[in-house]
């Protein structure tokens, strides 16, 4: 018996390698998928708190079991669907959502060794596969058969496309900083303390990478359709946008989709511009805190940052979105990136 | 067989015979937008594909610029098309004729290259890129040297062609009026509200 499990689980053989990985991977989404859970509640106790409202506080202490119990009455409920559907195509949205959202996370690293697939070309992996993410979107707006769902779609997708140029502008400019496009390499050449990070770097090259990083900032709000650019799902004018003729557990595979692409951005912040898993001082009692955690206690930083936008920002309106994404941020980040390039020709690699 | 050796060939005939079918379904499905869907699985088994090669950085390039970006646009315009099924149709006995005479040269050069064609005696599959070089650097080190007027050509072509059809959708109709955000943000209570001292019976002016 012990002779089968050690054969089982070696990850020298191809069947041994096949069950180890898949063993990783499913660990991997169930880890995502309760902190989902919790980031999903503390959304809404800090959106409550800003209101001045207690929040979801029913189920469980604290309501801490919230999401649990949302989850559930989901799938219990009963699937609706439309008359006049295109129903292969209805069906196929959520799933691709869900789907694309889920393997962008196999090229994130969150501690050092800690990555399913470490990328040589992890950047532009994550930027491909979000760009995909776009189809779940506009393919669930149009399937629907509804007018207020199309509308939304179209906005939806105008808008992720429109603000995927600035993320890959500013993208590059930590590429050129970095010189690597594996993130594992990105996260490491900011060891050290906080004064490496790209973010705070005590070098004059912090001018442009600080407003980069608020760029990309607002950029991911946008890309992930949170408040202050929510216009697709506008509830004043559009209902609920592209989810409008969706329930149950259609609907829920929407919004992880959804949950997990903002959950990835802060990630991604974390990474590019935050250190990643490196404690801000590389002394003693910051030091002995696991990488794995200060990773997540970053990605909760940052969540929270979401999570104050999403409270205190009124809506914008679409002419106004379109107008900052194309005419303020393009220039800006397409100035950024030849001045950094710049520096690093002239300066780094000194001329 | 070694399991190394049959993965790879199982994968290829997946995403070869996947594009394949794939791009038949793009010209007989009845739906314009499933057609584009199509299209999408094409592309994606392409990049699939382009990965099995080695050439990652190709494949993610595919994905992001016509998966990502250019059939998105696809799918708008189809989308919103009004498409009337039956008009569509009446064309078909018109255009047949010519259709059939393309698709009847197309096949035979196809037959004629296939039969003639022979690879060279002492063919290998080429490796271009040497080891240790990944395949973005390998791309870098060609386009920013050796071809780099062409590279900038191209670039300027782009932008010229940008720019154009910037211009022929460009109108500046007069009477039209428009938002100017800055003079919008420049505005001040001083200049948007005077308070004035009416004198009761008498009115202003």
């Amino acid at each position: 018996m012990a002779e089968f499990f050690t054969m089982l689980f070696d990850t020298n053989t191809p069947l041994g390698w096949f069950i180890v990985k898949t063993l990783i991977i499913l660990a991997y989404v169930v880890v995502l998928l309760i902190s989902l859970a919790f980031l999903l509640l503390a959304d809404r106790k800090i959106w409550a708190a800003v209101q001045m409202r207690k929040g979801p506080n029913v189920v469980g202490a604290f309501g801490l079991l919230q999401s649990f119990a949302d989850f559930l009455k989901f799938v219990f409920k009963e699937a609706v669907i439309p008359a006049g559907v295109d129903k292969p195509i209805y069906a196929l949205a959520p799933v691709l959502t869900l789907l694309m959202a889920f393997i962008t996370w196999a090229a994130i690293p969150v501690a050092p060794g800690w990555v399913i697939t470490d990328l040589n070309l992890g950047v532009l992996y994550i930027l491909a596969i979000s760009s995909l993410g776009v189809y779940g979107v506009i393919l669930g707006g149009w399937a629907s058969n509804s007018k207020y769902a199309f509308l939304g779609a179209m906005r939806s997708t105008a808008q992720m496309i429109s603000y995927e140029v600035t993320i890959g502008l500013v993208l590059i400019t930590v590429l050129l900083l970095s010189g690597s496009l594996n993130l594992t390499v990105i996260v490491e050449a900011q060891a050290g303390g906080f004064w490496h990070w790209n973010g705070f770097a005590l070098s004059p090259i912090t001018l442009i990478m600080f407003p980069m990083m608020i760029i990309f900032f607002i950029s991911a709000l946008a890309e992930t359709n949170r408040p202050p650019f929510d216009l697709p799902e506008a509830e004043s004018e559009l209902v609920a946008g592209y989810q409008v003729e969706y329930s149950s557990t259609f609907y829920l595979l929407f919004m992880i989709g959804e949950y997990l692409n903002i959950v990835l951005m802060c990630a991604l912040i974390t990474l590019l511009f935050l250190g990643g898993w490196h404690a801000p001082f590389d002394f003693a009692p910051f030091t002995w805190v696991p990488a794995v955690l200060w990773f997540a206690i970053k990605i909760c930083c940052v969540f929270f940052m979401f999570s104050m936008v999403k409270a205190i920002v009124p809506r914008y309106r679409y002419d106004q979105l379109m107008r900052l994404g194309w005419k303020i941020f393009l220039p800006i980040t397409l100035i950024a990136v030849a001045l950094v390039g710049a520096w690093v020709t002239f300066v780094i690699n000194g001329g | 067989m070694e399991i190394g050796t049959v993965l790879p060939a199982i994968a290829f005939y997946l995403f070869a015979s996947t594009a394949c079918i794939c791009a038949l379904m793009v010209v007989i499905a009845r739906n314009p937008v499933r057609s584009v869907l199509f299209l999408i699985m094409t592309f994606f088994s392409a990049a699939a594909l382009f990965v099995m090669l080695g050439a990652e950085f190709l494949a993610l390039l595919l994905v992001i610029v016509y998966v990502g970006a250019v059939a998105v646009l696809f799918l708008f315009v189809v989308m919103m098309l009004d498409v009337d099924f039956v008009e569509l149709k009446q064309g078909f006995a018109q255009y047949l004729p010519l259709g059939g005479l393309l698709a009847f040269v197309l096949t035979v050069e196809l037959i004629v290259l296939g039969t003639t064609f022979r690879l060279p005696e002492n063919f290998s599959a080429q490796v271009p890129i040497e080891q240790g070089v990944s395949n973005i650097e390998a791309f870098g080190l060609v386009l920013y040297t050796d071809f780099a007027f062409f590279f900038e050509a191209a670039g300027l072509i782009l932008l010229v062609a940008m720019i154009g059809a910037i211009m022929l959708t460009l109108s500046r109709k007069k009477g039209v009026k428009r938002q100017n955000v800055s003079d919008q943000v420049a505005r001040t209570p001083k200049d948007g509200l005077e308070v004035l001292d009416v004198k009761p019976g008498e009115g202003l002016s």
